[in-house]
C-alpha cells in the first residue's frame, strides 16, 4: 500500500509575491526579482518540477538519471519541494524494492508558471 | 553610476533558467532508447530478406520469408533498445518509456490481426501494403515520444505503403526492401550518428 505526504499536508504552500498565476509587467520585472521563488529557483529543485510538469509521475531513480544527480543530493531537494507543497511523494513497493514515486502538485504547478512569466518578463523588461 | 549591470545578469540568467526548463522538460519527455545500429541491422536482414522471398507477394515463400523476417527483427529491434538504455541509464520502465510501448506496440497487434484476416480472404497480394502502413504507424505514434527523426522514419514508411496499394504494377518487393530496408538503413544511421548509437 503506497504512502501519501506533502501536497495534503501544507495546503498553502508559499505565498511569495502577488496572486499565484499572476503576469508580472516587464516593467516591473527587474524590481521584483528578489521576489522569486527560492524553493524553486534552485536548479536541481527547478530540473524536479520541470520533469514533473511533462509526467504525471516519476520514480526517484528515473528523477536521479534525468536531473544526473546522486541520491542524497536529490533526496534533500526533493524533501524540500515536498515541504513546500510543490511535490507529492508516495512510497511503495514494486514487488519486494522500495520505489518512490513523485508527482506534481497543483501549487507546484502554479509556482512553475509563475516562475516562468517571471524569467519572460524579466527577458522583455532587457528588450526594451 | 547609473549603468548597474545587474539587469543584463539577470537577462541572461532567466534566458538561462528557461533553456534549463525546455531542454529538462524535452529530456524528460523523449525515448531516446530507439537504437540507430539495431535499425540499421534490421534494415539489412530486411534487403536480405527482400532478395530471398520473391517478388510475388501471393506465394507462401513470400509470406515465410517475411514472417520470419519480422520475427527477427522484432528479437533485434528489442536486443538493441535493451542495449541503448543500459548504455545510455534510460530507465525502459520509466513513464516515457511504457507511453512509448503502449504508442508502438498496438499497431503491431492489428498488423498479426490482420495479417491472418488477410490469409484466410486470399488477399496476400495485399498485404505488403497493410505491413507497411501499420509498421509505419507504429514506427509515428511511438516516434512523438522520441527524437524527431523517429516520425519521420515512420511517415516515410508510411508514404510507402499508400505507394504499394496503388501501384500494384511495381513488384512488391520493390516496396518491401525500400520500406523496411533502405529506410531503415538510412535513419537507423542517423539515429547511430546524430543521437546516441
Amino acid at each position: 500500500m503506497a504512502k501519501q505526504s506533502a501536497a495534503k499536508a501544507s495546503p498553502s504552500p508559499r505565498k511569495k509575491g502577488a496572486s499565484e498565476t499572476q503576469r508580472i509587467s516587464p516593467k516591473n520585472a527587474v524590481s521584483s526579482a528578489p521576489l522569486l521563488d527560492r524553493l524553486i529557483h534552485e536548479r536541481l529543485r527547478l530540473g524536479i518540477i520541470s520533469a514533473l510538469a511533462v509526467n504525471d509521475v516519476l520514480t526517484f531513480n528515473d528523477l536521479k538519471a534525468l536531473l544526473k544527480t546522486s541520491d542524497g543530493n536529490l533526496s534533500v531537494h526533493a524533501r524540500k519541494l515536498e515541504e513546500g507543497g510543490y511535490i507529492a511523494c508516495s512510497k511503495g513497493f514494486a514487488g519486494r524494492v522500495p520505489r518512490t514515486e513523485y508527482r506534481l502538485a497543483a501549487a507546484g504547478r502554479r509556482a512553475l508558471e509563475r516562475y516562468l512569466n517571471h524569467m519572460e518578463s524579466l527577458i522583455e523588461a532587457m528588450k526594451r | 553610476m547609473s549603468d548597474s549591470p545587474r539587469p543584463a545578469a539577470l537577462h541572461d540568467h532567466a534566458a538561462d533558467n528557461l533553456r534549463f526548463i525546455r531542454t529538462t522538460m524535452e529530456r524528460a519527455s523523449t525515448f531516446t532508447a530507439v537504437p540507430g545500429i539495431g535499425t540499421m541491422l534490421v534494415g539489412i536482414t530486411a534487403l536480405v530478406a527482400a532478395w530471398l522471398g520473391g517478388g510475388d507477394s501471393t506465394t507462401p515463400r513470400f509470406l515465410m520469408i517475411w514472417l520470419a523476417e519480422g520475427m527477427l527483427a522484432a528479437i533485434i529491434g528489442a536486443v538493441f533498445i535493451v542495449r541503448k538504455a543500459s548504455l545510455t541509464n534510460v530507465s525502459l520502465v520509466s513513464a516515457t518509456g511504457r507511453r512509448f510501448a503502449l504508442a508502438f506496440l498496438p499497431p503491431f497487434a492489428a498488423g498479426a490481426m490482420m495479417t491472418v484476416l488477410f490469409y484466410r480472404h486470399g488477399w496476400t497480394g495485399q498485404l505488403p501494403s497493410m505491413w507497411l502502413l501499420l509498421y509505419g504507424t507504429a514506427v509515428m505514434s511511438g516516434g512523438a515520444l522520441s527524437v524527431r527523426v523517429v516520425p519521420f522514419m515512420g511517415a516515410t514508411i508510411m508514404a510507402i505503403g499508400v505507394a504499394a496499394a496503388f501501384l500494384p504494377f511495381f513488384s512488391s518487393t520493390l516496396f518491401m526492401g525500400l520500406g523496411f530496408g533502405v529506410v531503415h538503413l538510412t535513419f537507423g544511421f542517423c539515429i547511430a550518428r546524430y543521437y546516441g548509437g
